[in-house]
């Protein structure tokens, strides 16, 4: 019977509701602060972001090779 | 049985009755569902009722009948009924937005207001790669981040060398609409799946001659399309992701489920594993419009959001673990972090109506690289919520966009056939 399925649908929202109420949060300025720390850190080793050298780019673009 | 489900029911002997439960238990705390053939009368007939209705043959006072006592129902307390459950859940939905709502004390550009802003970028397009037959629909690098492995529309998988443009393996699926595909972690081995309801691990060999295609092994079993798929931290576990809104995670030697994480109410079309460091949890995206992040051992959902207004598309964990991104057919990207349990950007702008398709963050994280069914794709300023810089190139929606392990290269698949490796 429908009202029985959903009684049991309904009570694994509110378990799942319960469960998802009660976990720890940390407040948006501190979690903000330690991505941006994160991205500073890190910000150096990022290719993407800062560029590499063509010496080490092994895509970079093909150079003419000329017979002396 | 312990006890006698059925004690205090009132019932006439020798006729065949039909109670309904909920007047006949009490308390009504047990969901019974009759079925199956009477285990004492050999003569009866079988015994079966509608859910939530039990009919049973009475022979000298001795009921004989099987019951299968419903679990679920267990611990249903006194006064439960439907309507104060529903009260509780509108009640725990509006806790959940105040406590959301009571940590947000400045925005997420806010803090990064003192930041830098990005340089321009000089990301170019250093190698296209031409094969595929038709639309390419996913791609996954290798660790050693030169290998690639692509699959497409029309059942072909490919594994190149992006350096040097070579094909070095090519499998052939018996379906069409492979959409998702990964590289094992040692590199020995590819998954890949589509409208075959399947997930396929095929083993790598490094003698040309040998048919890869008929090493193949069915790893995974779904009741729809499988959408997306990663290997965990080994060869031998794969996480998929499936249009019957279903998560599973297989073992791949027997092919065991070894467990299933439900809770979309729709099609799930991407997941991503949290990186290494920060445990054992995925957050996977749906039709349903919900990013959810799961425990992979007991399959709980532990956070759920559902701030965006369409499918979601796709979804990538931030290179630290806690947070993670999404795009959506809605033309936004977001950004949530995982400790303070909400959204914490948004990627839009006005001029940026078609919907997203694939996410993925550079090294640092400081880049958010966004594919768009408009054949773009956008370089968003994670921090700021700004975007840096657009990339053109591709003929045909873009489908799917990675960073190379070493992030050092960008490899963008698209519906126009083709794969483009940019760097700067």
């Amino acid at each position: 019977m429908s009202s029985s399925s959903n009684l049991v649908a309904m009570k694994k929202v509110v378990k799942q509701l319960r469960f998802e109420a009660s976990i720890n949060r940390v407040k948006v300025s501190q979690a903000a602060v330690d991505l941006q720390q994160f991205c500073m850190q890190n910000a150096i080793q990022d290719p993407l972001l800062t560029g590499v050298s063509s010496s080490t780019n092994p895509f970079r673009p093909q150079k003419v090779c000329s017979f002396l | 049985m312990s006890q006698d489900p059925l004690e205090g029911c009132r019932i006439s002997a020798g006729k065949k009755s039909a109670v309904s439960l909920g007047k006949a238990l009490h308390p009504p705390n047990l969901l019974v569902v009759v079925e199956g053939t009477c285990g004492a009368c050999v003569a009866a007939s079988p015994v079966s009722a509608p859910e939530g209705s039990c009919s049973y043959n009475v022979a000298h006072h001795h009921l004989c009948v099987c019951v299968r006592v419903c679990m679920a129902w267990q611990g249903l307390q006194k006064g439960e009924t439907l309507a104060s459950l529903k009260q509780e859940s509108e009640n725990l939905r509006r806790k959940l937005e105040e406590e959301r709502g009571k940590l947000t004390d400045v925005e997420l550009h806010q803090v990064a207001e003192k930041v830098e802003t990005v340089a321009a970028l000089s990301i170019k397009t250093r190698r296209v790669l031409k094969g595929h037959g038709n639309k390419v629909l996913s791609m996954d690098w290798c660790k050693d981040k030169r290998r690639l492995v692509s699959s497409s529309q029309d059942g072909k998988v490919i594994v190149w060398d992006a350096f040097t443009l070579n094909k070095e393996h090519g499998i052939t699926l018996p379906c069409t609409w492979v959409m998702a595909c990964a590289y094992a972690p040692s590199g020995c081995a590819v998954a890949c799946g589509g409208l075959d309801n399947k997930c396929s691990v095929v083993p790598l060999s490094l003698d040309r001659n040998e048919n890869v295609t008929a090493k193949k092994k069915s790893v995974a079993m779904h009741t729809n399309y499988v959408s997306g798929c990663s290997f965990t931290n080994s060869d031998m576990q794969l996480l998929t992701s499936s249009g019957d809104g279903t998560c599973a995670l297989w073992d791949v030697e027997s092919g065991q489920l070894l467990q299933s994480f439900h809770g979309h109410t729709a099609d799930v079309l991407s997941l991503d594993l949290a990186p290494s460091e920060t445990g054992n949890t995925f957050v996977s995206g749906g039709c349903d419009m919900k990013a959810n992040v799961w425990d992979m051992r007991s399959g709980q959902n532990i956070q759920s959001f559902d701030n965006h207004q369409s499918d979601i598309n796709c979804v990538k964990y931030y290179p630290s673990g806690d947070a993670f991104a999404s795009a959506s057919d809605d033309a936004t990207c977001r950004f949530y972090d995982l400790r303070a349990d909400r959204e914490v950007a948004v990627y839009q702008k006005d001029s940026i109506i078609f919907g997203a398709s694939s996410v993925d963050f550079s090294l640092s994280g400081r880049l958010l690289f966004a594919g768009y069914n408009d054949y773009t794709i956008n370089v968003w300023d994670v921090l700021k919520g700004t975007r840096v810089s657009v990339l053109f190139g591709h003929e045909n929606r873009v489908s799917r966009v990675r960073v190379s392990p070493d992030g050092t290269a960008l490899c963008s698949a698209s519906w126009d056939n083709t794969l483009r490796v940019s760097r700067t």
